[in-house]
């Protein structure tokens, strides 16, 4: 029983990091129905500036852990907001017109681009760098499972950012106008919301939670690596899509499905341990073929 | 008059530069090129750029000597423990006829990958530190050479070392390439027949990030001991991630884990890991001493890494092959097959039928962030106690 709940703790850690990245997929196609493919790079650029706002913080001798994380984090969401809105802004918007296929390949540039930067530019940058511990370590038991306290406050710490973004969109008037622009977008530019600022807000909140995603990363697995975003973007994005890509209850359950998959694949074969992620996947594509618009399909859900 | 004299001084100095030329000439020798592959980059860069210090130690010391028949160039090439980027290293390397031979490969997946090219361009190498016994008994490339010894030297020692310190039920995660792949199917050879368990095996992707699910597996079927056969980046994710899940199992890793950043990594959780590794610990090599005095007055920022001395020899071998039979592929790979009780700081060298070199295994643990000869270490004296017993 014990051992059960630690699967169901580490799966839903797992599941949370995943559909972080799953509801910035679903926002964006949400209010202009493009795929961003650059939102896993995204995410290691987040992971590498909490890295830089960390390590400034040691250069100015500050060692204070609850102002660090603090510290990480907003810059981390910084950095990875004003990214999305320069790509937004500077390379979305612009071919809003243009065929979809066009915009996904040109993100995938952005996003090889964001890697490869990291990797030239950053001091050793193709090696992996070690991200620091800024959460304590205690171990815990709830109901006999051992469970480590940094653990527990990171599943937290990503139910809760998942918790206030769906509060946003439901309950603020941005969250109103960025539904108002899912919607119908021509319609609410008529109403007077205006178009531009609404999807570049969205591509802001889309990529700030790609920004805490890559800091959870660095937190939990104590380790970043300029690679790190590619297969989280593919992961994020294949779960926005079972879920039901423009909703963001299906990006959630998406992400927590596809941690799901991989944990019982490992569960029963342990010795293929290593084709996990080929089972997920293909999984996917079977359940693709079952609900092609997603299990939360566009029909009976309101967009974003 | 005037005219002729013009000409004759022209002519003089003209035969005067023409004789100076050709006496810089003279005295000039000529460039023997060797190139060294190894992860310069990665997570394992911390172990090739410990072998290109070293290979570069072996050419610096000879270009320093005068009586040399060439001048040595190392030309290092990054292979980043990735099979492709290692075939496209391998091949410009190959490729370049000013080239004479390489020092090649630490990550067996590509030392594996590259032999065939190796073979293709005739260029003669000497691997320093990829131990999978494929890479020279898998084939009958006279080109192919390995001084450091294979992983059936490394695992005969693991097997008797764990087995003779109690651990009888065992997990074992590998990584899926050539390296811990064969790595498992040379354990569960070396295992049959004794009364050792592997109650269950995980095969894990090179670059995999997160080992919950396994791991929880491996705390629910309580083994005594994790055997992790795989390089440092997962081997130090593994274990950090069993401190997280609380596995309590004592950790052991082959030598792909043998590298100072497994301790920089992992800190104070590096205590207490088991290692083999096919080579003494550096100062008891017959020339250990003058090769860490050697390197220590270079002043690399890198440490040499557990097999740094053996790009060194290997180094060493191919400058004394050019010196001998002259900067010429096929001259230098006869002469590397024809190696037998050749002296070298690891002790000697005999290149085998296969081009191999055998070499005994040393056992370690991890102690206060070093690596440690485990008859030397506080574990085997009773002072500190291994989990799982």
């Amino acid at each position: 029983m014990a051992i059960l709940l630690e699967y169901l703790f580490n799966g839903a850690l797992l599941g949370v990091i995943y559909a972080l990245v799953a509801v910035g997929f679903t926002l964006f196609f949400g209010v202009l129905d493009v795929i961003k493919f650059s939102h896993g790079d995204v995410l290691t650029l987040g992971a590498y500036s909490g890295l830089a706002a960390f390590v400034s913080l040691e250069l100015l001798g500050l060692d204070l852990p609850v102002v660090s994380l603090i510290f990480v984090l907003v810059v981390a969401m910084l950095v990875t907001g004003l990214a999305g809105i320069a790509i937004g802004q500077f390379f979305v918007v612009p071919m809003r017109g243009s065929p979809a296929f066009n915009i996904l390949l040109m993100t995938l540039m952005i996003g090889t681009a964001i890697h490869e930067c990291i990797r030239l530019f950053v001091p050793g940058g193709a090696n992996p760098k070690a991200f620091p511990t800024l959460l304590p370590r205690t171990p815990i038991e709830i109901g006999g499972a051992y469970i480590r306290l940094d653990s527990l406050l990171l599943l937290v710490l990503g139910i809760g950012v998942i918790v206030v973004t769906n509060w946003m969109v439901r309950h603020t008037k941005l969250g109103l106008a960025i539904r108002a622009v899912a919607q119908d977008g021509d319609t609410a530019q008529i109403m007077g919301i205006p178009f531009r600022r609404v999807v570049l807000a969205t591509f802001a909140l889309g990529s700030m939670l790609a920004g805490v995603a890559g800091v959870m990363n660095g937190l939990y697995y104590s380790e970043i690596n300029f690679n790190v975003g590619v297969l989280l973007g593919v992961i994020g994005f294949s779960s926005a899509v079972v879920g039901g890509l423009g909703s963001i209850w299906g990006a959630i359950i998406g992400g927590f499905s596809f941690a799901a998959l991989q944990t019982v694949w490992v569960l029963f074969f342990p010795e293929m341990s290593g084709y996990r992620d080929v089972f997920a996947f293909t999984t996917i594509i079977v359940l693709m073929t079952i609900w092609p618009t997603g299990i939360i399909a566009e029909r009976y859900s309101e967009r974003v | 008059m005037l005219w002729s004299r013009g000409i004759a001084v022209a002519a003089l100095t003209a035969i005067a530069t023409l004789s100076g030329l050709t006496l810089t000439h003279a005295q000039q020798k000529e460039t023997a090129r060797i190139a060294f592959l190894g992860p310069l980059t990665g997570g394992n860069s911390a172990t090739g750029l410990g072998g290109r210090n070293s290979a570069r130690l072996a050419v610096d010391s000879r270009n320093a000597d005068p009586d040399r028949r060439y001048d040595y160039e190392l030309v290092p090439l990054d292979d980043e423990c990735l099979p492709n980027v290692g075939i496209q290293a391998a091949t410009r390397a190959a490729t370049d006829r000013s080239v004479v031979a390489g020092v090649t490969h630490f990550c067996s997946a590509v030392a594996i990958a590259t032999v065939d090219v190796y073979n293709r361009f005739e260029l003669p190498v000497v691997v320093w530190g990829a131990i999978l016994p494929a890479i020279t008994h898998g084939n009958d490339y006279p080109e192919v050479h390995r001084v450091n010894g294979s992983m059936l030297d490394e695992s005969k020692v693991l097997v008797e070392f764990l087995t003779g310190l109690g651990y009888k039920r065992w997990a074992v995660i590998h990584d899926t390439t050539d390296y811990g792949t064969g790595y498992l199917a040379i354990l569960r050879e070396k295992l049959a027949g004794s009364d050792v368990e592997i109650l269950s095996t995980f095969g894990v992707a090179a670059d995999q990030q997160d080992f919950s699910a396994e791991l929880l597996r491996v705390k629910e079927i309580d083994p005594q001991i994790v055997v992790f056969a795989g390089l440092t980046p997962l081997g130090v994710r593994v274990r950090s991630q069993m401190d997280r899940l609380g596995v309590r199992s004592q950790f052991a890793g082959i030598s792909g884990i043998m590298s100072v950043s497994y301790h920089d990594a992992l800190g104070s959780l590096s205590e207490g890991t088991i290692s083999v590794h096919n080579s003494a610990p550096l100062e008891t090599l017959p020339g250990g001493q003058m090769f860490v005095d050697e390197y220590a007055k270079a002043g690399f920022a890198e440490p040499p890494e557990p097999y740094g001395p053996y790009a060194f020899v290997a180094t060493n071998l191919i400058i004394e092959a050019i010196e001998e039979v002259g900067a010429n592929r096929e001259a230098v790979r006869d002469w590397l097959n024809t190696v037998e009780n050749r002296n070298s700081i690891a002790g000697p060298i005999t290149f085998d039928e296969h081009g191999h070199n055998s070499v005994a295994s040393t056992k370690y643990v991890a102690q206060d962030g070093r690596w440690v000869r485990w008859e030397d270490s506080l574990y085997a004296a009773g002072e500190r106690m291994l989990s799982g017993r």
